[in-house]
């Protein structure tokens, strides 16, 4: 605890920075992210673009997992839906960017609501197991409906276009998918200071004494499979937007295993959690494809073993991860935080 | 009706084989409240070994076999050592988690090792066809589903009259109460874990030896064991038996009806859509126990 930190009024307590330094600090942040496209080369715009729509997947998978405690194993699945939402309404019926984003996220939020009914009664292990299903339900979808995805071919995807604008290129992209992420964390941020926020949350603590308490559980778990939807809803149709062509090799389930893997690392139940679990599970592949490279200089075979290595190290990341840092990255910055406050006197 | 019988037949060859991977689920769930998503890397990892085993170093089958289980067993208990048994008392999803965590990690090793082509597997058994009835039978399924049919009978003796098995009976009931009844629990969790392990490995030896080959494709056969062992119930070993003769006729028959009318795949997700069908009802399973909470 900081010195001198005293808290008057409620408003004060829940205020989401309490001084003005965070305020400060990331107004820097965004500045430098808006100003980032000048300097950034293709590869790494591409990059950034990735981690952005993977941080607001993770967001929305955090949201129902972390947040509200039912575990979603069909992240890839909502995905898909936002993905070829996007491929039908900007390809085969012409709709511009702001209006296809949404609906997207409107679709994969329907879809997330119809997959969230079984939470009715089921729990733990066996939810898990149920949004499973919904995983191959919409991989056999996908894979069959020739005529609206392409089957197995995958699908085109036009480029972005708002207001008679053709914004396709990595740069308009990157801003489109910037100004997204920084409202959808704005909202996901205050949303956990709502009654609706507090009613996932209590439902995560303890179901039945929530229910006692006066809160309508199954309501709130649907709504919160909706609302992780929709997020993740979005972030498909971004992803369908940037990649430019979908097709259901690029919603395998290791892609629902690698978002939990983002949202355990980066520490469940925590907005900043999503952000840096995302940004570390994205870069992961990108920093051992450098170090693989240098390997691969002096020893040709490891060429060929990249996907292995990559495999073996996001396991360990995960395993050591559980193990030794249960709440994530979020917590261990908490941690670091709070020592360097009360620095040299922190006992 | 021919048609239909071949179509029975083959799911509950392949039933047979996931009921004995759902074996090794439900022995670890039962014990330690795991479900462990790596059992599909395990029975990779199982056929891979004693491919190498008989391949490379020319042994004999039995002996290479053998030495397989032996390796497993070490396995189980080194993974409930190194990886589960700093996750006691963590919640469910970290338990999910690890083992996915697992998986990857057993996956990435193997491919590392063994690459990821197609690899013939040695036949195991005579793979002339007899007549059974009306239908001709390669002999390689009616062994692999007698062995099966064999191996469920030793555990289900195993775990009803030997002193190790009702100790395992004791844990799954009451942690506490088996300790204070002078039960090592770790002893019996490490015991759960190497039986898994070495269930699961019979498992993709048999599976290899019917299919005649081997690839990391393989592991993904434990994923869908998950909704055998789901739709049995996670803690019920007679679950586990019905479960997967049921699932494996069920895939077999939508299979065979269904993926002339929707152009393949119905293999894959009509376990799944029954099963979630089922939980709607019976919310842990045909034969799971029914967990009741308080507050």
């Amino acid at each position: 605890m900081r010195c001198g930190d005293f808290r008057e009024s409620y408003s004060e307590d829940m205020a989401i920075f309490d001084s003005r330094l965070p305020r400060v600090l990331l107004g820097l942040l965004l500045a430098l992210l808006a100003a980032l496209p000048a300097f950034a080369t293709t590869y790494w715009l591409d990059v950034l673009n990735r981690i952005f729509i993977a941080i607001i997947a993770a967001t929305g998978l955090n949201i129902v997992t972390g947040f509200t405690g039912l575990i979603s194993l069909g992240t890839a699945a909502f995905l898909a839906v936002g993905g070829y939402t996007t491929a039908a309404l900007a390809g085969k019926a012409g709709l511009p960017f702001f209006v296809v984003v949404p609906l997207s996220g409107a679709v994969a939020a329907l879809v997330g609501l119809v997959f969230g009914i079984p939470s009715l009664r089921l729990k733990g292990l066996y939810l898990a197991v149920a949004t499973l299903a919904a995983h191959y339900v919409v991989e056999f979808t996908v894979t069959h409906w020739d005529s609206m995805t392409g089957g197995v071919n995958g699908i085109s995807v036009p480029a972005a276009r708002a207001g008679g604008l053709a914004l396709g290129d990595d740069r308009h992209i990157y801003y489109l998918i910037l100004v997204l992420l920084v409202g959808l964390l704005f909202f996901a941020k205050n949303l956990f200071r709502t009654k609706v926020g507090k009613a996932f949350v209590a439902i995560r603590d303890h179901d039945i004494s929530a229910e006692v308490m006066g809160v309508n559980v199954f309501r709130y778990k649907l709504l919160a499979f909706a609302v992780s939807s929709f997020y993740i809803g979005v972030a498909g149709s971004l992803l369908a937007y940037q990649a430019r062509i979908i097709s259901p090799e690029n919603f395998p389930i290791t892609v629902a295993i690698d978002y939990l893997g983002m949202v355990i690392i980066g520490g469940l139940g925590s907005i900043l959690g999503s952000i840096y679990g995302a940004i570390f599970i994205t870069l992961l592949p990108e920093l051992l494809r450098l170090g693989n490279d240098a390997l691969a200089a002096h020893w040709p075979a490891a060429m060929g073993l990249f996907s292995q290595f990559k495999s073996i190290v996001f396991g360990l990341v995960v395993v050591l991860f559980l193990m030794f840092e249960p709440d994530g990255m979020a917590a261990r910055w908490h941690h670091v935080k709070n020592y360097w406050k009360l620095y040299p006197f922190s006992y | 009706m021919e048609f239909f019988l071949q179509l029975v037949l083959n799911g509950i060859v392949t039933g047979s084989i996931y009921s004995l991977v759902a074996l090794g689920f439900v022995v670890i769930y039962k014990s330690t409240g795991v479900l462990n998503f790596a059992q599909g890397e395990f029975m990779m990892l199982g056929a891979y070994v004693c491919l190498a085993l008989t391949v490379e170093y020319h042994l004999p089958f039995p002996a290479a076999f053998a030495l397989t289980m032996g390796f497993m067993a070490v396995l189980g208990v080194l993974t409930e050592r190194l990886v589960l048994r700093p996750m006691i008392g963590e919640p469910v999803i970290s338990l999910i988690m690890v083992t996915l965590g697992l998986s990857a990690i057993l996956k990435g090793v193997v491919q590392a090792i063994w690459g990821t082509d197609l690899r013939p597997f040695p036949t195991i058994f005579p793979t002339e066809p007899v007549q059974l009835g009306p239908l001709p039978v390669s002999q390689g399924y009616l062994y692999s589903t007698a062995s099966v049919a064999l191996l469920l009978l030793v555990f289900t003796l195993f775990f009803k009259f030997t002193r190790s098995g009702i100790a395992m009976r004791a844990t799954a009931f009451s942690q506490q109460v088996a300790l204070s009844m002078g039960i090592s629990v770790q002893r019996i969790f490490a015991l759960a874990w190497s039986i898994a392990a070495v269930v699961s490995a019979i498992g993709g030896v048999l599976l290899a030896g019917v299919r005649g080959g081997l690839d990391a494709a393989l592991a993904f056969f434990g994923l869908k064991v998950i909704p055998v062992v789901i739709l049995g119930g996670l803690d019920s070993i007679g679950g586990a038996i019905v479960g997967g003769l049921v699932m494996g006729v069920l895939e077999n028959l939508a299979g065979g009806y269904l993926d002339p009318l929707v152009g393949g795949g119905a293999k894959e997700v009509a376990p799944f859509i029954v099963l979630v069908g089922i939980l709607t009802i019976k919310p842990y399973g045909l034969f799971g126990k029914v967990k009741i909470e308080r507050v």
